[in-house]
């Protein structure tokens, strides 16, 4: 039987914006399932979002919504959670949006170890500017503003979140639309900043410019070169090459932010 | 009963103002002259059920403020120049989507990094422009450690009512400043708390305004699910490209204020009904310029002091009162004549208006005020 979303989308507001062979449908479904088999009453959840392409999400999902300026999705969840920490607070953006214009707020977020969750949508460039790099687009590959070939070192968002503090970090792909829900639902339910960075496909902005213009061969590509974590810590650097780790890539108990807050100032 | 008596600092007093006002959160990034808002509120909000966060920086300190408001807590951040400049692109998001919060602006000299950290008053076009797009503006300026209290007060009180980001315009000798203080006991002053929604959730529209121009705000997690965005929206909330009907609902905002200048806009008028030399002064350079007029006035010079507690929007209507009926109008200010370009908006030539402008961190002496009402033109 398969899954009814229409309790969680605002009807009204589909179609969305996504291209044809986005990947972002497939996380936005992913989520509303995620969501759905912890069973979180609507009313307690917020999303927020900065500006791209990923930060139309909020838009479409019946949650309390907040799609805020460019970078500072966490910025404006972390107001929203320390004002009311009773509130399940779901921050999302783009590659761009959460590691570029909005990389303090992230590793900040990170290093407070504040009770959101963070979905980090990777397509390796800015798609609603129309294709220019992004801190991690792969170096060498074409973009708008990189006509001559990328000149820019790539961030790992991953291995950033862990460095920045961030007590549970996973990494999927689109391909893995079932084993991304599990990480979501995990991410979710753990204290503390939990992070899933989802590597996507885009068509339009990143696979034109690089010859992997076909939705289906973008996440032909994220099944080739994902491995699984347990899997990756057996290969050699020589078999990792061009290759990434997936699944939970970390995964630790810290105090929370609120509630060590709370818990210093005599707060109850 | 005697009222209790305090002597505090300006910045203090700020923080007094808006804890009686009902302020439970605080998101702010250390600036001087401003931090002692941040490290005053640090220790008392959790001892009222609150907290404070220093943010990673000011866009941050900004966003969080919002998000907080939006969370339903009666919110404030404090800065100057610098920061101020940072917090322009969420103020601007607080504007269009209509969030109510309390910022302080504890002005300093500039640009960049200026004189740190002297005072100034340069920021007068940065309140009510600094952010791109058009949008509705209050700002309030007192000259006194008593008025940092109260004008802290109605600061939160337009916020909650008009459901907006209103901006306290202080500098940095208020600020710095230490004065007796009456403190309010509870009921003194009036404290408002914004319309929230009594609707049945399925019915609530977040920018459909009432009557009054105001749409009932609800508190994340109430019950009443809403979308916020910062692109023009439908009353519903939700985004739409239709331009006439963004530009209906930019000036309906507009009109939120304009309609209420006579609650908004507070002026003080000293010895003004028989001047016939006015000064137009705000903030600290009020107090020099009031010490000017009572020199002069023991001359027997016929002069008034004009001084607006709402730099914005800007008191026209009180103004246009002394349109062709004083002689001269001066306007003392630390800065290069910013004010004075709305007095000259306002007063049309009738008369000309004849500045003191200063930026050299130091506070405009009384007697350079004097010296001008008697050097005449």
């Amino acid at each position: 039987m398969s899954y009814d979303y229409s309790k969680y989308l605002r009807k009204g507001k589909i179609p969305h914006i996504w291209c044809p062979g986005c990947g972002y449908g497939i996380i936005m479904k992913s989520m509303i399932r995620a969501i759905d088999s912890i069973g979180w009453e609507k009313d307690d959840v917020v999303m927020t979002s900065g500006i791209g392409c990923a930060s139309r999400l909020p838009g479409y999902v019946d949650f309390n919504t907040l799609h805020t300026t460019h970078g500072r999705s966490l910025a404006f969840a972390t107001g929203v959670k320390v004002a009311n920490p009773k509130l399940n607070v779901i921050a999302m953006g783009g590659d761009g949006d959460m590691t570029a214009i909005g990389g303090n707020h992230f590793i900040h977020a990170c290093r407070r170890n504040i009770n959101i969750t963070c979905f980090v949508f990777n397509n390796f460039i800015y798609g609603m500017t129309g294709g220019q790099y992004s801190p991690t687009t792969p170096k060498g590959s074409r973009a708008t503003t990189s006509p001559y070939g990328n000149s820019d070192n790539q961030f790992d968002i991953a291995q950033l979140a862990i460095g920045a503090g961030a007590t549970f970090v996973a990494r999927t792909t689109t391909y893995h639309a079932v084993p991304m829900e599990k990480l979501m639902k995990q991410a979710l339910e753990h204290k503390g900043f939990s992070i899933v960075e989802i590597i996507a496909g885009c068509p339009t902005g990143y696979g034109r410019k690089n010859k992997l213009a076909s939705p289906a061969g973008m996440i032909e590509w994220q099944k080739e070169h994902s491995v699984a974590i347990a899997q990756w810590e057996k290969m050699t650097d020589e078999e990792k090459a061009g290759k990434f780790p997936i699944g939970v890539l970390h995964d630790v108990e810290k105090p929370e932010y609120v509630e060590a807050y709370d818990a210093n100032v005599g707060l109850s | 009963m005697a009222k209790q008596v305090k002597f505090l600092q300006g910045n203090e007093a700020v923080c007094e103002g808006a804890l009686y006002a009902g302020c439970r959160f605080y998101a702010g990034y250390p600036i001087t002259p401003s931090t002692e808002v941040a490290e005053i509120l640090a220790a008392r909000l959790p001892k009222l059920g609150g907290r404070f966060i220093q943010m990673e920086d000011e866009l941050a300190a900004m966003a969080a403020t919002l998000g907080g408001s939006i969370a339903g807590k009666k919110s404030l951040t404090a800065t100057s120049g610098p920061g101020m400049s940072l917090k322009m692109e969420n103020l601007g998001y607080g504007y269009l989507t209509e969030i109510p919060c309390v910022i302080v602006n504890v002005m300093r000299g500039g640009p960049s990094t200026g004189l740190p950290t002297g005072p100034g008053q340069s920021d007068v076009m940065q309140a009510r422009w600094g952010t791109h797009g058009d949008h509705p503006c209050i700002a309030l300026t007192p000259s006194t450690v008593q008025e940092q209290l109260n004008e802290t007060v109605r600061a939160f009180n337009l916020a909650e009512k008009y459901r907006m980001p209103v901006i306290l315009l202080t500098d940095e000798i208020i600020g710095h400043m230490r004065e007796a203080v009456e403190m309010p006991e509870p009921g003194d002053l009036a404290v408002v708390d914004r319309k929230r929604p009594t609707c049945d959730p399925k019915d609530y529209l977040p920018y459909k305004p009432e009557a009054d121009g105001v749409a009932p705000m609800a508190d994340f997690g109430s019950g009443y699910r809403y979308h916020i965005t910062g692109l023009n929206h439908l009353p519903d909330g939700f985004p739409s490209n239709d331009g006439k009907l963004a530009q209906a609902d930019e000036i309906r905002q507009q009109k939120k204020v304009d309609d209420n200048y006579d609650e908004i806009v507070v002026v003080d008028e000293m010895m003004c009904d028989d001047a016939e030399i006015l000064i137009f002064a705000f903030g600290s350079t009020a107090r020099s310029a009031k010490e000017a007029v009572q020199m002069a006035r023991a001359e027997g010079i016929k002069v008034g002091l004009f001084r607006p507690l709402t730099i914005w929007p800007f008191p026209d209507k009180h103004l246009l009162k002394y349109k062709g009926k004083v002689k001269r109008v001066i306007v003392p200010e630390m800065n290069l004549g910013q004010t004075a370009l709305e007095v000259e908006r306002v007063l049309k030539g009738s008369p000309e208006v004849e500045g003191i402008f200063q930026i050299d961190s130091e506070p405009i002496n009384p007697i350079t005020i004097l010296n001008k009402i008697k050097g005449g033109k």
